[in-house]
């Protein structure tokens, strides 16, 4: 079990003082100027050698991504936009920084735009966090007020522009460049790659979008060590991360712990482990509603890192660990995942606006067994033609539960079909 | 009783009042002269809370969408191609309290299902998109918003109210309906999103993380 002084939030409950007194007892903004006068160079490469890996899903080494951005501003001024759009069903970790740890926030960016030569940096939080967003504009508001950000930030000699920016309900928007396409005042539509968003991104201008969580650790980082860090977790898989398990289980709760943790370990320790015990567990979505399901029998061993989860075909994503125990229809559960990619998809790409309904209405029937045996082929195929061919990575998402359910649930998917049969068979014989 | 959301007719004008004037003056200064647009959201969301204030039902007009592009100096097509494509801003009426019900997986296996019944019975709304026949309630079921571990979640206008099930959403709703709003948060005394029964970590006094040696400044070469 990680012990409470390697734990980078410590007011993950928000049991104490939210604001900046409270805040700088626990340690933030302690030394900020003096991290800053480390130089851009010496802070990027400490944040490449924590091993430090982007938590908002994708799991891109951080240090690496602020090394893209142009060394020397050019006519277009740089800008950091922070990700917090949580949306991705599972996911409520950055909940908890924005409304109880809000300065770990700030402060992380104001150090990341001054590694980046940002002299300005959005914060974009989901519209449905109204409460979350008045919380962190007041953190914002005092740091003003303290001079830690703004005119000559901390006193570094930095000029510095913090702005929270408020959506207004749509799950695109947590795509990078759908978020930049959004803070311009246009619908949320992903842009094409190249060009990066660290060539052109808002505004046209150099832009590196970091997700909440990733921006709140690197103070605790630069203040600890990149020793410090990548020494807990696992290699390749370094430091700690917040883990948000719900479902059923008997006592969710968000936590953060190391990297690597059994996963079987993390429910049993912090949730009270799974309703009725581990051997009522029937599947775990381990990182948001995007990643594939895994069985029990996957559940038993596997470590919750980037790489172990990889291994098992699923991902880390946002470690966002959905819990279903055996009373679950897993049909039913991921056919309501693609009724939400359906409900999400912008329209854009044609395999995924088309797909995302088609994929939808099939599940749907298969929930109830109304299909044949040979459609399953059919819909695996299809999320293997929409993945991969979207213009962003939400047709993938929509295609990996159903991937999923179909790699460790096929045989219960022919048994709903057969008994669907059978329940026909029987009532056209009783007429 | 005001009448149903449905009732209302679409107003022939709007104009932002000093409040909203106010808002939208601190919302433009967030962007770089000449891209005003990116306050579009903003703006949009300050016409709909105008409208809840004024007139009881958060929603926006046309004309209300005008006034935005306006203030903006974008083409109107714009912000209805906007107002359109995020779910949050209502384009039609709704009720006093907008009971939005998170019908995602997470929510889905703790019980969504009972939370959407609990509206039904109170309300009299017969599904999702329905108001009450006295305008209180207008019923919406929503996508994931991220309070997972804290499930189910009804959303009521601004506010989650957290760990629910049908005899908590019964009361919630009966509480709105004599005038009062309850706090929002955990409705079974969890503090945020910890364990049911209090933390088992971060029990111990927050420490002040020592400044490592390395936060002096580096030495010039």
């Amino acid at each position: 079990m990680l012990s409470d002084q390697d734990r980078i939030f410590t007011n993950l409950y928000g049991i104490h003082d939210v604001g900046l007194e409270g805040a700088r007892k626990r340690g933030d903004w302690d030394g900020t100027a003096g991290i800053l006068a480390r130089g851009r160079e010496a802070i990027i490469e400490e944040m490449k050698a924590s091993g430090l890996r982007g938590r908002g899903g994708a799991g891109f080494p951080t240090g690496l991504k602020w090394s893209f951005m142009p060394k020397e501003v050019g006519v277009r001024p740089h800008y950091l936009v922070v990700n917090a759009d949580e949306s991705e069903p599972g996911s409520c970790k950055d909940r908890d920084i924005l409304r109880h740890d809000p300065h770990k926030l700030v402060e992380g960016c104001l150090i990341a735009s001054f590694a980046m030569n940002a002299h300005a940096c959005y914060i974009y939080v989901r519209g449905e966090y109204y409460n979350e967003a008045v919380a962190l504009q007041k953190a914002v508001d005092q740091a003003y007020a303290a001079g830690l950000i703004g005119k000559n930030a901390s006193g570094s000699g930095y000029d510095f522009d913090l702005y929270v920016h408020r959506g207004a309900g749509a799950y695109i928007c947590g795509e990078e460049t759908a978020l930049l396409e959004s803070l311009e005042g246009k619908k949320g539509m992903p842009r094409l790659k190249p060009p990066f968003p660290a060539a052109m991104g808002l505004y046209g201008c150099p832009t590196t979008v970091n997700n909440v969580e990733s921006i709140a650790v690197a103070p605790t980082i630069l203040r600890r060590g990149a020793a410090w860090f990548s020494a807990l977790g696992r290699p390749k898989n370094a430091g700690t991360k917040l883990f948000s398990i719900s479902g059923h289980v008997n006592k969710p709760c968000n936590v953060e712990e190391e990297l690597g943790i059994p996963l079987r370990e993390l429910i049993d320790t912090y949730c009270g482990g799974v309703r009725g015990g581990w051997d009522n567990l029937l599947a775990v979505i381990p990182g948001g509603s995007s990643v594939p399901m895994i069985p029990k029998s996957i559940c038993d061993t596997v470590l919750m890192d980037f790489d172990s989860l990889r291994e098992v075909k699923s991902s880390l994503g946002t470690a966002a660990v959905i819990v279903m125990d055996k009373s679950t229809d897993p049909i039913k559960a991921i056919a309501r995942l693609s009724k939400f990619y359906k409900h999400e998809s912008c329209g854009q790409c044609t395999p995924c606006r088309e797909g995302t309904g088609w994929m939808m209405r099939v599940m749907d029937r298969m929930v109830q067994g109304r299909a044949e045996v040979a459609e399953i082929d059919v819909l695996e195929q299809v999320t293997r033609q929409i993945e991969g061919h979207t213009i962003c990575a939400l047709g993938d998402a929509a295609a990996w539960p159903i991937q999923g359910l179909i790699r460790h649930f096929r045989p219960l998917m022919e048994e709903r079909i057969a008994a669907y049969k059978a329940s026909k068979t029987t009532a056209m014989a009783a007429e | 009783m005001s009448a149903a959301p449905s009732d209302r007719v679409e107003p022939t004008s709007f104009a932002f009042d000093d409040h909203s004037h106010a808002a939208i003056d601190v919302a433009i200064a967030k962007y770089p002269p000449g891209k005003q647009a990116s306050a579009v959201l903003p703006l949009l969301d300050i016409a709909q809370r105008q409208m809840g204030r004024t007139t009881g039902s958060a929603w926006i007009p046309t004309v209300a969408m005008d006034a935005v592009a306006q203030a903006l100096s974008m083409p109107p097509i714009r912000v209805y191609e906007i107002a359109t494509f995020y779910l949050m801003f209502n384009t039609k009426p709704i009720g006093r309290y907008h009971l939005q019900v998170c019908g995602t997986t997470p929510c889905w296996l703790r019980g969504s299902d009972e939370v959407a019944r609990a509206c039904r019975d109170v309300g009299g709304m017969k599904g999702y998109g329905e108001s009450s026949a006295d305008g209180l309630f207008t019923m919406s079921e929503v996508e994931c918003l991220g309070g997972c571990v804290n499930a189910p979640i009804l959303q009521v206008d601004d506010d989650y109210y957290e760990d629910m099930d049908y005899e908590r959403t019964k009361a919630l709703l009966e509480s709105l309906k004599r005038g009062e709003k309850p706090a929002r948060g955990s409705t079974i005394g969890r503090i945020g999103s910890a364990p049911t029964g209090g933390p088992v970590t971060l029990t111990s006094d927050p420490i002040r993380v020592p400044s490592a040696s390395n936060v002096e400044p580096e030495k010039a070469e």
